[in-house]
């Protein structure tokens, strides 16, 4: 027997409303934006953007009103994500903690830290960052190093988190510290903080360049930089826990699929132009995946909906979704041959440019090919 | 699953995984037909699952129809269950009677004049034990004896029954039905998506008792990481293929006319799974899993077989890509999520 179900799920008619006054939303912001730019989807990030969305009432769609979230459906909430990313919206500011680290602290935080965060959250105006990554802690994760040793009121912190996407921008990071050590349970001891990235002395912020020239990511060193009591989330020692029902989050969503769809969008149009039948066939492939992967998607939006959990599920998305983002410059190549260009060359060009460059990390961020099948294979009762 | 697909489910995998052994699919490829299953098949009425029941059937939807279908790939049962069910479909679909005795599909060549039938269908799945056979010419669907036809046994490479069956004015009840264009090409390849993904769904669980029962190196190979990884790719490949099948399902349940996109969208997509579970079934079954002696192949050759049939998933993927192409680049979101 298969340990996971992918039961269908249709979206209610209530969403379609939505769905349209999103579009007409986008078609209005977006009018200028070239197809390069929005080929970065959830990695762009615009400030002014998020605050719009904010305004919109699209960030913290599912959250309790008292923590200016608006209380709507996960159906709701998943079709404001797919058109964002369909469009390829500048959402990367608010993305995380809209997506995580305001779920977390809805689940784990204190009240005085969901009062005084999530509604700004919610607003737009509050960016977050993920502390899990270090350099000698990538897919172990348990490996953590960084240290949070008790002082008078708090905690002081020190180590490096590295890969933290957005560090340079957020308000926020969640980080996961070593609050204890026992060598015989490297997943106790682990301590989940928030850090305001603004204020607290003793942290620098160093960009890393990825291969593309870009900077998204970061190195995030920490000095003896404090950290008061009020700021720990969720127990001392659940980190480890805490950490893995978030990653559920962080993989279930449609950003999972549609990071490459830009391309896809403009390998028509380039065909459309060229005439004849020239790539039907492949096109026809990619549709087919892309309705499928779409139906699993919605899927585990549907066991979200229904207050279940999707970890396994969702692993299943992000490891056949990272195959098919990744075929697509691939195919993109075979296809019409054209060089990948960067600054310069039609929309297309451009795209296959940013695309075929970015796309090795599609199966590294938020879980690794090998570390999401390692979770599979245990669902399947291998390990 | 609702409550009555449970029951139904339950009934038809426990009748099938109970007689369908491996004498009985061997004893098929031999050319023995297994009148004793069909008839138990018959009994149970699944041959009639989307028939109304004011025509005698179960009057069940395509998502009841697909539990029957995957079944039937799972356990690869060796008869034309599947074909019945479409075939039975059709009729109904036109008004006309469902026969007793059993029936299969004539996909070919043939013209229709004055309520004879002439022509040839070169794969007609098990004519040879057939009484009946349904044709759709444009918008009338026809039902049509075998007992005077031509019919010259051949087989697919799962060696099922695909005969050549030749009609010389044969004389056939014919009504009109509201079908789409190539309708038996559309659902054909439709219930053979539906087996093809239970077919896929054996292949993860055989794979993963197989790696969990042998042992090489002092552990059962599916401790070993490489295997994992494989079974894993395995597992999503068989989950991507069942949805899509629903899916197809669920689409044709909503509006008869409509799910040509959906259904194309199937056979590609199960037809792309197959091939990378096939292969993987077979490595990590190694030596034992190429033998005649072991089951394994009963699956794998059908799914072979089974993903070139009613349109490979590249005759689908043209079409299904040229229709994206022509309807513009900007128009491919909208209409993935207008279904």
């Amino acid at each position: 027997m298969q340990p996971f179900r992918f039961d269908l799920c249709e979206l209610p008619g209530e969403t379609k409303g939505l769905r349209e006054e999103i579009r007409a939303f986008l078609a209005e912001e977006l009018a200028r934006v070239p197809p390069v730019t929005r080929a970065q989807t959830w990695s762009g990030s615009d400030a002014e953007f998020s605050r719009k969305m904010g305004a919109k009432g699209w960030i913290g769609m599912t959250w309790p009103k008292k923590y200016g979230g608006h209380e709507r459906s996960f159906f709701d909430r998943y079709v404001m994500l797919e058109e964002m990313l369909a469009a390829g919206a500048p959402v990367g500011a608010h993305w995380i903690g809209d997506r995580q680290s305001g779920p977390l602290l809805l689940r784990f935080g204190t009240e005085e830290q969901r009062q005084k965060i999530l509604p700004r959250v919610a607003k737009g105006e509050c960016y977050f960052c993920i502390g899990m990554s270090e350099p000698d802690s990538g897919s172990d994760l348990a490996a953590t190093r960084t240290r949070a040793d008790k002082v008078d009121g708090g905690y002081k912190v020190n180590g490096t988190k590295l890969w933290t996407s957005g560090a340079h921008t957020a308000h926020y990071m969640i980080g996961l510290f070593r609050t204890h050590l026992d060598p015989q349970n490297k997943h106790a001891g682990l301590t989940q903080f928030l850090v305001d990235l603004k204020t607290t002395d003793g942290i620098t912020i160093r960009p890393i360049k990825d291969l593309a020239g870009n900077a998204h990511f970061n190195e995030v060193v920490f000095q003896d930089a404090f950290v008061p009591d009020d700021m720990m989330v969720g127990t001392e020692g659940g980190g480890w826990g805490q950490v893995t029902a978030e990653l559920a989050f962080e993989r279930s969503g449609p950003e999972r699929y549609l990071s490459s769809f830009i391309l896809m969008v403009e390998m028509i149009r380039e065909l459309e132009k060229q005439g004849g039948e020239k790539g039907a066939r492949e096109i026809g492939r990619l549709v087919a995946h892309l309705v499928t992967l779409r139906q699993m998607s919605l899927s585990v939006a549907g066991m979200l909906e229904k207050g279940e959990n999707p970890a396994l599920e969702a692993s299943v998305v992000k490891d056949l979704g990272a195959i098919f983002e990744q075929d697509m410059p691939v195919r993109a190549h075979e296809l019409l041959g054209l060089a990948p260009t960067i600054g310069e060359g039609s929309d297309y060009e451009q795209v296959l440019g940013y695309l075929t460059q970015t796309v090795p990390s599609f199966s590294l961020r938020g879980g690794t090919r090998e570390i999401l099948r390692g979770i599979i294979a245990r669902g399947l009762g291998l390990r | 699953m609702n409550e009555l697909q449970t029951i139904l489910s339950d009934s038809v995998n426990g009748l099938l995984s109970e007689r369908v052994t491996k004498n009985l699919v061997q004893g098929a490829e031999e050319g023995v037909w297994p009148g004793a299953l069909w008839d138990e098949i018959e009994a149970n009425g699944l041959t009639r699952v989307l028939v109304p029941e004011a025509q005698g059937g179960a009057g069940g939807t395509w998502a009841d129809a697909a539990i029957v279908l995957k079944a039937a790939g799972e356990h690869v049962a060796p008869v034309p269950l599947a074909e019945a069910v479409l075939a039975n479909w059709l009729l109904a679909e036109a008004g006309i009677d469902i026969p007793e005795g059993v029936v299969t599909l004539l996909d070919g060549d043939f013209n229709l004049e004055g309520g004879r039938v002439s022509g040839t269908a070169a794969g007609a799945p098990w004519a040879r034990d057939a009484v009946y056979g349904v044709a759709v010419f444009g918008e009338s669907v026809a039902l049509v004896p075998l007992a005077g036809a031509d019919i010259e046994p051949g087989i697919n490479v799962a060696r099922e029954p695909r005969d050549r069956v030749t009609l010389k004015g044969a004389a056939a009840a014919t009504k009109p039905a509201d079908l789409p264009r190539d309708a038996l090409m559309l659902y054909g390849a439709l219930i053979r998506s539906c087996q093809m993904a239970g077919a896929l769904g054996y292949l993860s669980s055989q794979s993963v008792a197989y790696a969990n029962e042998r042992t090489q190196f002092g552990k059962p190979i599916g401790k070993f990481q490489a295997i994992q990884q494989q079974l894993a790719v395995l597992s999503t490949q068989a989950a991507a293929a069942g949805i899509a099948a629903d899916h197809a399902c669920a689409q044709l349940d909503k509006r008869v006319s409509d799910a040509a996109f959906e259904i194309a969208v199937a056979k590609i997509r199960v037809d792309d799974a197959s091939s990378i579970a096939t292969s993987i079934a077979h490595q990590v079954h190694g030596a034992i899993g190429f033998t005649y002696e072991h089951g394994l192949h009963f699956a794998t050759r059908r799914l072979w077989s089974w993903r070139a049939e009613f349109g490979a998933g590249a005759e689908w993927a043209e079409r299904l890509g040229r229709e994206t192409i022509s309807r513009g680049a900007d128009a491919l979101w909208p209409h993935v999520t207008a279904r």
